[in-house]
């Protein structure tokens, strides 16, 4: 074996050292322990920056660890997430944690997770997409129950431990059948001896319904906004972006090459899940007042539209979800940066606090109008060249019923997006939040988030060269 | 290889004890039944895999091997979860989940 294949796993072992480096720092400095959020940010800052270089394509240990274009630039737009939500989630750590000292696992916690889905969206076979998946679940546990004398939060971690653990039982189940059905873990292998049997179609079931309770897809929804109501912020942004975001991702390979064979099966089932996730998402959302969990339900609507976006399964489709992510991982960012700022100030979530928050807060109002706008999906913002690539690619294979009812549901859902603008531009009260000014962490993130939400839908070379790389995956 | 006993006896338990642990988990209101349940599902994987490897392809170990790594993970999510169970009895001083629920739709 060759050391120099070893660079592969390049992002693997920095973030891995990343991580060593910061439990010493986080042993060693006693005495003023903001000084972890910096040196974790830092380190986090230069690891992302690593991550752009160059990477070659390949396999290791026998094809079990995979990487290609695709992947290592997916894992890029995911650093690039974490960078932001950890930027963020300093100011929460330094006014609610320090007092307990509880600082440096935090971001050790967050970075195990992400360390989880590299794995995950590397994998080959089963048992690497199986380690990265629970690697990628367990820390998010531990964060979710983080603020341990809050007994939401408790509930929360309780929450989220057992799905999980449940979800990852069907999985495997699943994943136990399609092995009894043709004897290999490995993708590859899989691909070429499918039968069409009923025992393959109960592990495709099975199997879709364990990562259908990472995405929180209809029928499996039921956790997310409790645990992302519960969990503090940073937490619940982390979820609703990151490990969603990986978790559709794998979910989409597995599909498109591995179990291909089985598209006759699995294009109803994902037709009907993206129908029912899009209606019951958005009309669960429209009678929520916690901004958190109105932006759970929201995240739940989302996934159905990615979930329209993969009925095509070509190269396009991959190409377009992709672009997708990479804009709701922004979009939502945006979102619970201003709702966690304001609630850090105030410590108020709900919608009609934000009464009359236009004239004494009118950047963070701004902010949050226009992440919520590309949400939605307004022109000019990045939102709208997502959905509208993801209505081309399921149009171009004739759903033209599931785009009719897609538009439908981006109509309701601009009601409630609304609802919130509403509450901060035109509405008064008479007890408005109050004039604060964040600290200059998380007005730097919410500033990248805004270039971004409009850089990434005008700038054309971004979806040029998704496009190009997806070509290549070979679908 | 059990002599006597086919391979269908034996993915009829297991079976069984995934649906066991399914029924378990909805229907219980304690967090540490709701726990025993989703270890019996996990379970029920991992006796699959050993039984599938062993009867229809025994020429290599995927399948065992994958066994040995659910039960280490199983054991990592159970301490998990123990622990934030009893961090949520100190505040609650309850298990039973009718009265540890305050988010609800």
């Amino acid at each position: 074996m060759n050391w120099n294949t070893m660079l592969l796993m390049r992002q693997e072992i920095v973030l891995t050292i990343v991580i060593l480096v910061l439990l010493l720092a986080d042993v060693f400095v006693t005495k003023d322990k903001k000084t972890v959020n910096y040196i974790a940010i830092g380190l986090f800052a230069i690891h992302t920056l690593i991550g752009f270089l160059p990477l070659d394509a390949g396999s290791l240990f026998g094809d079990s660890f995979r990487t290609s274009p695709l992947i290592f630039g997916f894992k890029n737009v995911l650093n690039v997430g974490v960078l932001l939500i950890i930027m963020q989630s300093a100011s929460w750590l330094n006014s609610k944690m320090l007092q307990y000292q509880k600082i440096g696992e935090f971001y050790a916690l967050i970075f195990s997770s992400l360390l989880g889905m590299y794995f995950m969206i590397s994998a080959g076979n089963f048992l690497m997409l199986y380690l990265g998946l629970e690697l990628s679940t367990l820390p998010v546990a531990a964060l979710a129950a983080y603020d341990i004398h809050s007994r939401k939060s408790s509930e929360a971690g309780i929450k989220l431990i057992l799905s999980a653990a449940l979800s990852s039982g069907v999985l495997l189940f699943g994943v136990s059948i399609l092995y009894a059905a043709n004897g290999s873990m490995y993708f590859a292998n899989i691909h070429d001896n499918l039968g069409h049997s009923y025992l393959t179609i109960m592990g495709l079931v099975m199997f879709f319904s364990g990562l259908a309770f990472k995405i929180s897809l209809v029928p499996f929804h039921f956790w997310t906004a409790d645990v992302y109501e519960g969990a503090p912020t940073p937490v619940s942004n982390y979820l609703s972006v990151i490990s969603k975001a990986s978790a559709v991702f794998i979910l989409m390979f597995v599909l498109f090459i591995t179990l291909r064979e089985l598209k006759d099966i699995w294009t109803p089932m994902l037709y009907i899940v993206s129908v029912l996730t899009m209606f019951i998402g958005n009309f669960f959302a429209l009678r929520q007042q916690n901004l958190k969990r109105f932006l759970a339900f929201s995240s739940v609507a989302q996934a159905g539209f990615i979930m329209m976006g993969m009925l095509a399964a070509n190269d396009l489709a991959v190409s377009t979800v992709v672009y997708f992510l990479a804009i709701y991982i922004f979009s939502n960012i945006g979102a619970f940066g201003v709702v966690q700022a304001v609630s850090i100030a105030s410590g108020k979530e709900n919608i009609d606090d934000y009464n009359g928050l236009y004239r004494t807060n009118p950047m963070m109002s701004l902010a949050i109008m226009i992440a919520l706008f590309s949400l939605a999906g307004v022109p000019p913002i990045a939102g709208f060249f997502g959905k509208f690539f993801l209505y081309t690619s399921a149009a171009s294979q004739g759903y033209y019923a599931l785009v009719f009812i897609a538009v439908v549901n981006v109509t309701i859902s601009l009601y409630y997006y609304l609802l919130v603008v509403r509450a901060a531009f035109l509405r008064n009260s008479e007890t408005p939040i109050p004039y604060f000014r964040s600290d200059l962490l998380t007005r730097i993130g919410i500033i990248i988030v805004m270039i971004g939400l409009f850089f990434l839908g005008l700038y054309s070379p971004f979806y040029d060269y998704i496009q190009e790389v997806s070509k290549i995956v070979g679908i | 290889m059990i002599l006597g006993v086919s391979i269908y006896e034996i993915l009829t338990v297991s079976t069984l004890v995934f649906f066991i642990g399914v029924y378990g988990f909805v229907t219980r209101k304690n967090l540490i039944a709701m726990l025993m349940s989703v270890e019996l599902i996990l379970n029920s994987a991992a006796l699959n895999f050993v039984v599938i490897n062993k009867y229809l392809f025994p020429g290599n170990l995927e399948g065992a091997i994958f066994s040995i790594f659910i039960i280490a993970v199983a054991a990592a999510e159970t301490a998990l979860a123990l622990a934030i169970i009893i961090n949520l009895y100190r505040r609650v001083m309850s298990l039973n989940t009718d009265e540890l629920e305050t988010m609800k739709y």
